[in-house]
């Protein structure tokens, strides 16, 4: 059997940057993807923070082909005949270094690719694995296309379903408890029209979240991210929620629903449907991170769940990259000492564990059970545009004053047990 | 724009063989929920005139959502083949 120092399951951005640090240091890499191309099968929002990552490899992200830099968020809270945009504009946002990045995949990863080939790694697409070879449970290689080969440690980043490594008994199945649904349409618009919509200056780029009333009060919401030509417009909906949802909906009907809202339709009129995508988003948190390293092997990205959905920042990819970097580290140093087993490994984790990738989602650890609340989507969403509403309002007779306005809706939709209760849950996010 | 244009808008390599099989006889005689028939995004489950559940795993954008979301394990679920299934052009 052919073998080498190291292969790596996935050719998206864990994988891919896992063979960027191997390459760099003049290990045997070999990237093995089933796409015709590294991105093909790959989907996001989305938005890459590059803060995080920007230092691990820090010559790389100059020529990345990022969409826009995001430098003004939105944030609407959606009810029934009102809703409310929150929007922030920040000075800092918009100068650079940029903290976030609007990308597209199927872009973004082609390049990626081609970086690690430039090092010298090897990126083999249009190939499925199809097996983890295992000896005395031991990972030892890979089975594709009939051929086996060999490596003394194989990354595992085959994305969000983990079909390898659970099949192999390294991690568990997914659950619908602790996945989403996300799912989007690009759009064609102009630059300019994209920049006039969402009060951008040139170049620059929105990220815009959705509250409430776009998932008929199931756990989820709209997001909307300009691109240099192009929107992505969509939605996240919680699996569990679909399937316990008294009226059953059909999911893709959500996002048509969502483009008729009197809201959303003049953001998206005469714009140009380019590309219909649909990926499973893994949301249960640092609660559901598998191990992580074994004997001769180690999960990266979404294989090893690591993704967070803290309402306002959605983040998996900055992960993903991350992971990669710390696998790579790890294979070289057992390289050097010439130990794949998974106590040599275990420096995976230990890295993991003291960089911001598991400090994040420890940190984040109650949120997904908080989000579960339903009354997020419907009736805060809706209270809050009830109150702006008011407050707004010159009726035909005399008004109230601002403050007894405030204060009624404040005493009728916050003050009372069931909020103060749930702010109280709250204190731990 | 209706789910089979917008899904007309995809990259898609067929391959003959199919990635998707649905155990029919468990789909039929055990499972009330049948979950696979609302969560696909491509919506591509539907039960045929003899009441079985069929999938045209033809369109599918494997996202994972029916095997995820399936109550009973009723579905043998693989990604396509190397070279097969969509190609996503912007992702």
């Amino acid at each position: 059997m052919e073998k080498v120092d190291c292969i790596i399951v996935g050719g998206g951005l864990a994988g891919l940057s896992a063979a960027y640090g191997l390459a760099s240091e003049g290990l045997e890499v070999i990237v093995i993807e089933r796409g015709d191309y590294s991105g093909a099968k790959n989907v996001t929002g989305g938005r890459l923070y590059v803060s995080p990552i920007r230092d691990l490899y820090p010559e790389l992200w100059k020529a990345a082909p990022f969409e826009r830099p995001v430098t003004r968020e939105f944030v609407t809270l959606m009810g029934d005949g009102a809703h409310t945009t929150i929007e922030l504009a920040s000075e800092r946002f918009a100068t650079p270094a940029y903290q976030s990045y609007t990308v597209l995949r199927a872009r973004f990863d082609q390049w990626f690719a081609d970086q690690v080939m430039e090092k010298g790694g090897m990126v083999i697409t249009k190939n499925r694995v199809d097996d983890l070879l295992l000896e005395g449970g031991k990972v030892i290689g890979i089975r594709a296309g009939g051929d086996d080969i060999g490596a003394d440690v194989t990354i595992i980043a085959e994305g969000v379903l983990g079909l390898l490594s659970s099949k192999a008994g390294l991690r568990e199945e997914p659950r619908p408890q602790d996945h989403a649904l996300g799912y989007k349409e690009i759009i064609e618009l102009p630059p300019g029209v994209i920049q006039d919509r969402w009060h951008l200056n040139e170049g620059e780029g929105a990220a815009h979240l959705f509250m409430g009333g776009v998932t008929r009060g199931l756990m989820g919401g709209g997001f909307l991210y300009t691109n240099k030509d192009s929107i992505s417009l969509g939605i996240v909906v919680g699996m569990e929620a679909m399937r316990q949802a008294p009226d059953k909906v059909d999911s893709y009907t959500l996002l048509d629903e969502f483009k008729e809202l009197p809201q959303i339709k003049p953001l998206v009129e005469g714009g140009t449907i380019v590309e219909y995508s649909a990926h499973a988003i893994a949301e249960g948190g640092i609660a559901k991170v598998p191990k992580l390293y074994g004997d001769g092997y180690l999960l990266a990205g979404d294989t090893a769940g690591l993704s967070l959905n803290a309402l306002v920042t959605v983040r998996g990819m900055d992960f993903a990259i991350a992971s990669g970097y710390y696998a790579a580290r790890a294979v070289i140093d057992a390289k050097e000492r010439d130990d794949f087993t998974a106590a040599s490994l275990a420096q995976y984790e230990q890295s993991l564990r003291s960089s911001f990738v598991l400090k994040d989602l420890e940190t984040a650890r109650y949120i997904p059970h908080t989000i579960e609340n339903p009354r997020l989507f419907t009736h805060y969403p809706q209270a809050v545009s009830n109150l702006m509403e008011q407050v707004f309002t010159i009726g035909p007779g005399p008004s109230k004053k601002l403050s007894s306005t405030v204060m009624g809706g404040v005493r009728k939709d916050f003050l009372n047990l069931q909020t103060l209760k749930e702010l109280y849950a709250m204190r731990k996010i | 724009m209706n789910i089979e244009a917008k899904l007309g808008l995809d990259v898609f390599k067929i391959d003959k063989e199919r990635h998707i099989t649905i155990d029919v006889e468990t789909c039929n005689r055990v499972c009330v929920n049948k979950a696979c028939l609302y969560v696909c995004p491509a919506n591509l489950y539907e039960i045929d005139d003899q009441g079985n559940n069929t999938v045209n795993y033809e369109g599918c954008l494997e996202c994972g959502t029916c095997l995820i979301s399936c109550d009973h394990r009723a579905l043998e679920w693989h990604y396509p083949r190397g070279e097969y299934g969509v190609q996503y052009r912007m992702g």
